[in-house]
């Protein structure tokens, strides 16, 4: 049996079990925490920050991810402040580059709550959009799929993308399991073409 | 060691004790012996050829049985290398050529004479000098883990256990219990070197203490700061130290598996750490039963392949279980779930070595080095525009001045000091009015710097700080793993935004920018790589914002550094038309003849420099804006009296 751990969320008494999250305790007592590269059924990630909260402990306040920090006894957790608002339409804006100012399904819901230029920083011609944030989902699905990663993460840095790998593309072909999980909407369908470029043609430069 | 040679299996301390005493005995003390650093910095040097030729003139000579040559790790002063000692007079040459060598072996080891020429001379007064503790480099240094660098050859263990290696060991397996040992170390309150400066024995206790099995330690020698080699030095000269260390940590912690991480790129610490770990296994100082107690422990390599981002402890456990090293959320500290989400216990190289010194000289010795909060020595790499370069070793609590002035013999070329950058690339620059910061950890972070793993870079009046900071955020862009966003991106907006500002497209917008984006990355990013990285930034900002202000509002590079806001410029009063920089010029940039002032035509020219390095004269002007004063051509030369 777990423990149960009592904390304070924006105020709010909020009971949880140990090992919870911040981020799965605030879900069961009604409040929301944006997410993007957060999915229930899969082990959290950390990699978006967008989820970023303000805790408080011994006097000592802190910003951490919740999707990713453990519940604690005593803890007061604020889900918004301006600060808070002010690093998500940050994060943002600062997504955009990557995913481009023609972005659907949460980016741009996301944007419109925050108040987020999403051309900010794309006006800078830093890349050029692929509509996508990195954000892993569909290569963390993928690799519950049992494909044991048709796509995945090449190069490091700024130069991170997400490919196809020729010889598991065959896969990618009929399976559909990452479809509708992508925060931007660029994997609106599967099939015969999929939404990734083949690693090779990245490194040859054909892409 | 010597072929056909029967390795010693130590079963006891008294075994210990008796193959020391052995080595001693068959060690003449008055042996003439040379010790020359065969580290990275003097073999660079061409240390491996004095080497060689000390071994043929030894041989010419027939006193190749009479001279004992040790090819021993970093002495510290790199920059006059290749080094070399002599023992037992204690005669310290610098950057010996091999052609010195003849001279060498027929009049110091021969007949004891010492060759003035190679002696330490000091840049400022001329004097030579020939005693180690007078040399100002080394006078004010507390070489507690680099001393024995210069003695020891890493890749003889005799030599290691001659100076009294291993003793360390023998008393926290034989005398300790491991709770003990964990006391004794929080009790020195020694703090991680890695950067963080984490108490050493808090993050131990909670290894030993998080449910799991196997455990594991590991050492951290990822070292990827531009400029910084302390824990390569270590590794290469003295891995032994490091190994001890190691061991004993395992023993406190209860682990029976260790990690020691090391980069690709240093070839010669890999090489010299893995021969430690295969004669420690031959001696049973490693391996099952150490030294005849019920302790087991083994050690392997794994050799990273060069990510800067890998030295995170989460990323480094990720790469030793054989993934893409990426860090991974710490909120559960990787002391509790690490390797293979057992508990690990990860310290850099430099902590590890310290920790034999503290179980044999107790923790109350070392609680009189350094400052309460901050006890021992730390290892600096001392380089950029100071007279004296290499690694330093000194007690917490010396000033930043005393490093840089007394040690390091001030600013090159009589120059003025600017700035000096610790911590290495996320770092900060910290300048002139704070000189007098006794350096620990936690006042360089209250400048927003940090001590980091120890690099130290000292910046004269011709640098420009927003250049600076473009050059450490083009370094973390290069090196950031891109799995989060804030670090990702952030750096990616923060170089376009200082390369702007460098090229003279800076605009208030950029400054609003760099305030929103740093917020976020310092307070979301994932791993300290992304929080740390805004610190060039926000520290060249908030010491130098003038020269920010300088280049957006007037175009203008005080320093005269950045290319696209200077130009050269020949002074028509200076210039004696002869004709010099115009035959060096690669542009065709310049014209002239002879009694004719010369005129630089700015559109041609490349800024390439060579004119106005080129120039006996000093006619050559760097200016800044880059906006000359109308110049005619056909000026008469103004001859000099």
């Amino acid at each position: 049996m777990s423990k149960e751990v009592v904390l304070e969320i924006d105020g709010k008494t909020v009971k949880a079990k140990e090992g919870m999250t911040l981020l799965q305790a605030a879900k069961s007592a009604g409040i929301e925490i944006p997410t993007l590269c957060y999915h229930e059924e899969m082990e959290p990630y950390g990699a978006c920050r967008i989820c970023v909260v303000e805790i408080e402990r011994n006097g000592r306040k802190r910003i951490v991810a919740s999707c990713c920090y453990p519940v604690e006894d005593g803890l007061k957790v604020k889900t918004r402040s301006p600060k808070i608002d002010r690093i998500r339409k940050t994060i943002l804006e600062l997504a955009a580059i990557t995913a481009g100012e023609d972005v659907g399904g949460k980016v741009a819901s996301l944007a419109y709550e925050y108040n987020a230029d999403l051309s900010r920083f794309t006006s800078m011609k830093l890349t050029t959009p692929m509509k996508c944030i990195l954000c892993g989902l569909c290569v963390r699905r993928c690799i519950e799929a049992q494909w044991d990663n048709a796509i995945d993460f090449v190069g490091r840095g700024v130069n991170r993308r997400i490919a196809l790998l020729p010889e598991k593309a065959y896969a990618c072909k009929t399976c559909s399991y990452c479809y509708g999980i992508c925060p931007t909407g660029r994997i609106t369908s599967v099939g015969p073409n999929p939404p990734f470029p083949l690693v090779t043609d990245i490194l040859t430069g054909r892409e | 060691m010597k072929e056909g040679c029967k390795i010693p299996r130590i079963n006891s301390p008294e075994d210990l004790e008796k193959l020391r005493e052995e080595i001693l005995a068959k060690r003449d003390p008055n042996r003439p012996c040379v010790a020359i650093c065969v580290s990275a910095g003097c073999s660079s040097l061409g240390s491996l050829q004095v080497v060689k030729s000390f071994r043929e003139e030894l041989e010419k000579q027939g006193l190749a049985d009479k001279v004992d040559i040790k090819a021993t790790g970093c002495m510290g002063f790199c920059e006059l290398g290749p080094r070399l000692a002599i023992y037992p007079k204690e005669i310290f040459y610098f950057k010996v050529k091999p052609e010195d060598v003849p001279e060498i072996v027929s009049k110091t080891i021969l007949k004891g004479e010492v060759i003035e020429r190679l002696l330490y001379k000091d840049p400022v007064t001329g004097e030579t000098i020939r005693k180690l503790e007078d040399i100002p480099f080394y006078k004010y240094q507390y070489r507690l883990l680099l001393e024995n660098n210069a003695k020891i050859d890493p890749k003889n263990i005799e030599d290691y256990i001659a100076i009294g290696g291993y003793k360390a060991l023998a008393k926290a397996l034989f005398q300790m219990t491991p709770e003990q040992v964990i006391e004794e170390i929080k009790k020195s309150n020694l703090r991680g070197r890695g950067g963080g400066g984490f108490p050493a024995g808090r993050k131990w206790e909670t290894t030993r203490n998080a449910p799991g099995e196997p455990k594991y330690v590991i050492v951290n020698c990822d070292e990827g700061d531009p400029g910084a080699f302390m824990d390569r030095s270590l590794m290469e000269g003295n891995p032994h130290l490091v190994l001890e260390g190691l061991i004993i940590g395992a023993y406190a912690i209860g682990a029976s598996q260790g990690y020691i991480y090391v980069r690709e790129e240093y070839p010669l610490a890999v090489e010299n750490i893995t021969v430690a770990i295969q004669q420690a296994r031959e001696y049973g100082l490693l391996g099952k039963n150490i030294m005849g107690s019920n302790f087991s422990f083994d050690v392997e390599v794994h050799k990273g392949a060069g990510a800067f981002v890998s030295g995170e402890s989460s990323a480094l456990m990720t790469a030793i279980e054989g993934k893409v090293g990426e860090p991974r959320p710490k909120y559960i500290h990787t002391a509790v779930k690490g390797i293979r989400d057992k508990p690990s216990c990860l310290n850099n190289v430099e902590t590890w070595a310290n920790v034999p010194h503290i179980i044999l000289n107790g923790a109350e010795w070392f609680l009189k080095i350094g400052t309460p909060t901050s006890p021992g020595t730390k290892i600096f790499s001392l380089v950029g525009k100071v007279n004296n370069t290499g690694l330093v070793e000194v007690p917490m609590g010396i000033t930043l001045r005393d490093i840089i002035f007394k040690i390091g013999g001030g600013i090159r070329g009589g120059k003025k000091f600017k700035a000096v950058q610790t911590g290495g690339p996320s770092g900060g620059v910290i300048p002139e009015q704070y000189l007098d910061t006794p350096v620990d950890f936690d006042s360089l972070t209250k400048l927003g710097s940090m001590m980091g793993s120890g690099g130290m870079i000292v910046m004269d009046e011709d640098t420009c700080m927003v250049d600076v900071a473009r050059f450490f955020i083009n370094f973390l862009l290069e090196e950031s793993c891109g799995k989060c966003i804030p670090c990702r991106e952030g750096l990616r907006v923060l170089n376009k935004v200082l390369t702007d500002i460098c090229e003279g497209r800076g605009s208030e917008e950029h400054l609003r920018i760099i305030e929103d984006v740093t917020e976020t990355m310092k307070e979301a990013s994932l791993c300290a790589l992304g929080t740390t990285a805004v610190n060039p930034v926000l520290t060249t900002l908030n010491y130098f914002r003038d020269e920010y202000e300088a280049h957006i509002k007037e175009r203008r590079c005080p320093a005269k550094v950045c290319k696209a806001l200077t130009a050269y410029y020949i002074n028509p009063d200076k210039c004696q038309a002869c004709l010099i920089c115009l035959r060096n010029c690669p542009s065709g940039a310049i014209k002239g003849e002879r009694d004719i002032v010369h005129v630089i035509d700015q559109e041609k020219c490349i800024k390439c420099g060579i004119c106005y390095a080129v120039c006996p004269f000093g006619a050559v002007e760097k200016i800044s804006p880059p906006v000359p004063p109308p110049v005619r051509y056909g000026i008469k030369v103004k001859r000099k009296k």
